[in-house]
């Protein structure tokens, strides 16, 4: 029960330094995306960038009250606080506020709010806890089913909100419930289910299944060892098969034309240049006009005209790229790879499962964010609205995942204190 | 106990740099290796410039043009390039006031101060002379060039409808679309939006920082071409429709005409109607709202959503339901004590008993209660409950209670009570025929549109089918038929039923007691039957529906004139002298051209 009397004392000072600069890199670029003569200073609190500042102090505030929190409190009412944010859930679907097209934000005055990025903290808080139990076994099917229940609850009301990228940050999850005993083969055959997901999108469904069929063949004409399993082999053939056209279906029946679109012209089925494939082509033109070291602050042309979309939020990767150059992406990733490897290495020093759980759940969704913005900005992924962490504009998204962090680094702080 | 897993924090850890890898993999060969991104030194930008399409033109059935295209020019502007300018000047050449200029800068302002907004929308081509010498002088002003639709013949404002700026909604729920664009709102501008507007087209150049353009980028591999909206071309007969509208004048009500061998809607009145080239370019709006504030509702498409009880026309549909479930024969007599008969008396001086035909003709009330009683108690089907469910089984396939959905948008359904309605008001078990007789006559729960009641003409016209009721025949070339509106629908009445309702209809006309007598025409032989929609507001309308000629016919129609009394009055002769423009192409009977050109019904308060 040492250093009770300072909060402060055994916080992981890298983390925090990391966090610090990825917030001013975010801070400078918004000033950047959205600079004009008018309001030249930075301070202006009509521009994004002074509302930024805003947001970063009340973080810091944020931030002291967490310090200030008894560590105990997040694991004791960690199904508290996850319940409570799965009403605010159902609740903005009731009396939320649409903005583009999602029914996701709360608005107060003039600020709007999004619940949905808090819902991930209150997410890893909860599959922590109950993961963390001692007679719970991931291995068991029942686990399994009740942690997938604790993840895609809150995932499915988001969806309901029609904020499809949002809600597709809870798959990050499967890389906590990895880490704590699911199978490997689990994530292989989910990655393999992604892979097949393209290729059924891209090849002619009856081809795929074809192609499939001769390799199956070929694996029981070559494998003596696994003819023996040609149960096991024809059935995973069939299962994959079946996939393969009920993938096929849903891209046609459920999926909604822009959600459809995207995918197409990210595949390059479509031809499309003024439409969604246009932003990640201007994007990219955004990005690669940037050269090895940039065109300089405040020297962007391409994010300050209509070419980039939503360039102090969900393209804020472009300002960078354009006015930083390779310099600066790569300085960024490294920032971002050296923050999810210290919280790696913080989550496996933790002496309570809890809080390496929650650890993991914290670097989990700072990554798939992270993946998944970069990767569309540079015509990767498809367009998936999702802000990238610490960086993007906006009060929601910064608060929830300074919340997120900090959490885990006050759990960090009292690690020596427990048990 | 448990596995080990610590060492699976480097597959996390692996996974992690794997995607850094890729990431940078790829900005190295963007930002470094692939040198076709980066601009030349002068820091040229792109700028998108769209290439706006023509919209498509409307032609009539005779290939008469009906609605084209005008060049317009859209003012815009780019506010952070505005530089302090005599706004005095600027706005006297406008012809807006300086507030307006504020509130349009503003605007602009909020919305982007690097993006173009629009500022004066639709400049007419004369206007936009005297702008075009001394544009020079503002910067951050420029014009784009658009259309505006134009109307030849001030006609058929209903049926074309109107386009109108995009707003937020439209562009939120439609990625097409971008703030300035236009669309159709009404009418087949709305439904044909997709066919007629075609597709923009999107011009990539590259700019220097005076905005100055420095030619195409990457040789136009990004640009599309606009491609133009497709043609449309209607069933409407432009010559009949401005003499519908004309005879319609100063009355309200409307009136539908149909070619009964293909469903195409020759004729399509609504009244009041206005100048469609009201709601067209910078006016718009301003006209908008004084039509939306005129207390006849000339925006309100009565011949669709104005929904009428239909009165004794609707006595030849209980004659043909009567006919084909077997309970009434040519030679089925009644009796009718005048107004003395129950429990519905009767309202004309006529012969009795009476048969079927004389039925009709005199539209006997009495007679029509026995009809429609037997097809309650039929004991074909011992239940009242069945009976009329045959009752409205037959009703509604003559298109009544039901949306065509063809391709006209707005449309009502109108109403044919159903079984659960009865059950619901008097409960199951409680109501029989005498319960609901007002049906007989057309009255009661029973709500019609003016256009389905031209259908309905249309149906005995053709001895039992129709083709649904549609505006356009062809899109893109006169050739290419739309398929979905020419099936044949079947109603449930066998064709022989219907000679004896059409030898009724004729006696309308020619009898020498037939309450269209007057209307007759020489040398062809209409159908018609009168009605009167009682109304509790004020004078009944009279509603009457017409085809010819009988046994060919080539035009079916309804035809409805609110507070005017008796269908006889009014109804036919305006129906009469349609079918005399129509078959004929001119009027001979002057007489009655100028009684109806004159009479004016309306009394404004
Ligand atoms: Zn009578």
């Amino acid at each position: 029960m040492r250093n009770r009397g300072n909060i402060f004392q055994n916080i992981d000072r890298v983390t925090i330094l990391l966090y610090f600069l990825l917030v001013f890199v975010g801070w400078i670029n918004i000033y950047a995306a959205v600079y004009n003569d008018e309001h030249q200073s930075i301070l202006d609190m009509s521009q994004n960038y002074g509302k930024q500042l805003i947001w970063i102090s009340t973080s810091i505030i944020l931030i002291l009250v967490i310090f200030l929190i008894e560590a105990k409190f997040f694991s004791t009412f960690s199904y508290v606080i996850y319940f409570l944010m799965v009403l605010v859930l159902i609740a903005v679907l009731l009396v939320g506020k649409e903005i583009a097209g999602s029914k996701s934000w709360f608005q107060i005055g003039s600020f709007s709010i999004q619940p949905a990025e808090f819902a991930k903290f209150a997410t890893a808080l909860a599959l922590a806890k109950y993961l963390s139990q001692i007679d719970v076994d991931i291995t068991r099917l029942k686990t399994k089913l009740f942690a997938g229940f604790i993840i895609f609850a809150p995932a499915a009301l988001i969806l309901l909100q029609h904020d499809t990228g949002s809600a597709m940050v809870f798959v990050a999850f499967a890389l906590v419930l990895f880490r704590e005993g699911l199978s490997g083969s689990l994530l292989v055959l989910g990655f393999v289910l992604a892979v097949l997901f393209i290729l059924a999108l891209l090849i002619n469904k009856f081809i795929l299944i074809g192609i499939l069929a001769v390799f199956t063949v070929l694996v029981y004409v070559l494998n003596k060892r696994l003819r023996k399993k040609y149960m096991i082999i024809t059935g995973l053939f069939l299962m994959a098969a079946v996939y393969i056209l009920s993938v096929d279906f849903a891209f046609e029946n459920i999926l909604e034309p822009h959600q459809k679109n995207r995918i197409n012209v990210l595949l390059g089925k479509k031809k499309d240049p003024h439409g969604v494939g246009y932003n990640v082509h201007q994007s990219v033109i955004a990005i690669g006009s940037g050269g090895f070291s940039g065109k300089g602050f405040l020297k962007g042309t391409q994010t300050k005209y209509d070419f980039v979309p939503e360039q102090s939020t969900d393209f804020i990767f472009c300002t960078i790229g354009e006015e930083w150059g390779f310099v600066g992406t790569f300085v960024l990733i490294l920032l971002f790879v050296a923050l999810l490897i210290r919280l790696v290495i913080l989550a496996e020093r933790q002496r309570s499962r809890f809080s390496r759980i929650y650890g993991y759940g914290v670097a989990s969704v700072i990554f798939f964010h992270f993946a998944v913005n970069i990767g569309m900005t540079i015509g990767l992924f498809p367009v998936i609205g999702i802000p990238l962490p610490f960086i993007s504009y906006g009060g929601s998204s910064l608060w929830a995942f300074t919340v997120l962090l900090f959490i885990f680094v006050k759990l960090d702080s009292v690690r020596m204190d427990l048990l | 106990m448990r596995r080990n897993l610590s060492g699976r924090k480097y597959i996390i850890i692996a996974i992690f740099i794997v995607v850094a890898v890729i990431f940078v993999a790829r900005l190295l060969y963007l930002q470094v290796i692939d040198d076709s991104y980066l601009l030349s030194a002068e820091n040229n930008v792109l700028r998108k410039n769209t290439i706006y399409p023509n919209r498509g033109l409307i032609y009539d059935k005779n290939g008469k043009l009906l609605v084209y295209d005008e060049a317009a020019y859209d003012l815009m502007v780019i506010p952070r390039k505005v530089k302090t300018i005599d706004t005095v000047e600027f706005c006297s050449l406008l012809g807006i006031t300086d507030s307006v200029f504020i509130s349009k800068m503003t605007k602009a302002k909020k919305y982007s101060r690097y993006k173009s907004s629009l500022f004066l929308a639709q400049i007419s081509k004369e206007d936009f002379g005297f702008l075009a010498e001394k544009l020079y002088k503002y910067p951050g002003f420029f014009v784009r060039s658009r259309s505006l639709r134009k109307y030849p013949k001030p006609i058929a404002a209903h049926i074309l409808g109107y386009i109108a700026e995009v707003n937020n909604n439209e562009i939120n729920t439609n990625p097409y679309y971008s703030s300035g664009d236009y669309i159709g709102k009404s009418g087949i501008e709305k439904f044909y939006e997709k066919e007629l507007r075609g597709k923009k087209g999107v011009q990539v150049v590259m700019v220097d920082v005076h905005n100055r353009q420095q030619g195409s980028y990457k040789n136009g591999k990004y640009d599309s071409i606009a491609e133009a909206g497709k043609n449309l071309y209607l069933t409407i007969d432009a010559d009949l429709q401005e003499y519908a509208e004309k005879l319609m004048v100063n009355k309200i009500g409307s009136i539908v005409v149909i070619d009964p061998k293909t469903g195409g809607i020759l004729t399509f009145v609504t009244s009041p109607t206005y100048d469609p080239n009201l709601l067209v370019g910078r006016v718009r709006s301003k006209n908008f709202q004084m039509l939306m504030k005129d207390s006849l509702k000339p925006l309100l498409n009565r011949a669709i959503m104005g929904t009428y009880p239909p009165g004794s026309t609707f006595k030849v549909v209980n004659a043909l339901v009567g006919l084909q479930e077997g309970v009434l024969h040519e030679g089925t007599s009644y009796s009718c004590n005048g107004p003395q008969t129950t429990p519905i008396r009767c309202t004309h001086h006529h012969i009795t008993p009476l048969q079927l035909k004389m039925g009709i003709e005199q539209s006997c009330n009495p007679y029509f209660w026995n009809v429609f009683r037997s097809i309650i108690n039929n004991p074909k089907y011992n239940s009242v409950e069945k009976a009329f469910g045959s009752w409205r089984k037959d009703v509604t396939s003559m298109g009544f209670g039901k949306k065509f959905n063809t391709d006209i948008p707005f449309e009502k359904p109108g109403s044919i009570p159903t079984l659960d309605l009865y059950n619901k008001i008097y409960g199951k078990g409680h109501w029989n025929a005498l319960t609901i007789r007002s049906l007989a006559i057309g009255q009661g729960e029973i709500l019609v549109t003016p256009l389905q009641m031209a259908n309905f003409s249309a149906v005995i016209a053709n001895k039992g089918f129709y083709y649904p009721p549609h505006l356009v025949t062809a899109i893109g070339s006169k050739e290419n038929k739309i398929p979905r509106f020419h099936e044949k629908q079947m109603t449930e009445i066998e064709e022989k039923y219907f000679d004896v309702v059409q030898e009724a209809m004729l006696n309308v006309f020619e009898g020498e007691h037939g309450t269209a007598r007057w209307s007759k025409l020489e040398g062809v032989k209409i159908g018609g039957k009168t009605g009167t929609v009682q109304n509790p507001h004020g004078k009944d309308h009279s509603m009457f529906i017409a085809f010819a000629p009988v046994g060919d016919p080539k035009i079916a129609m309804s035809v409805i004139i609110e507070n005017s009394g008796y269908g006889s009055t009014w109804a036919a002769p305006i129906a009469s002298l349609l079918i005399e423009k129509y078959l004929n192409d001119t009027i001979v009977r002057k007489h009655i051209e100028k009684r109806m050109l004159d009479g004016n019904l309306i009394s404004r308060e």
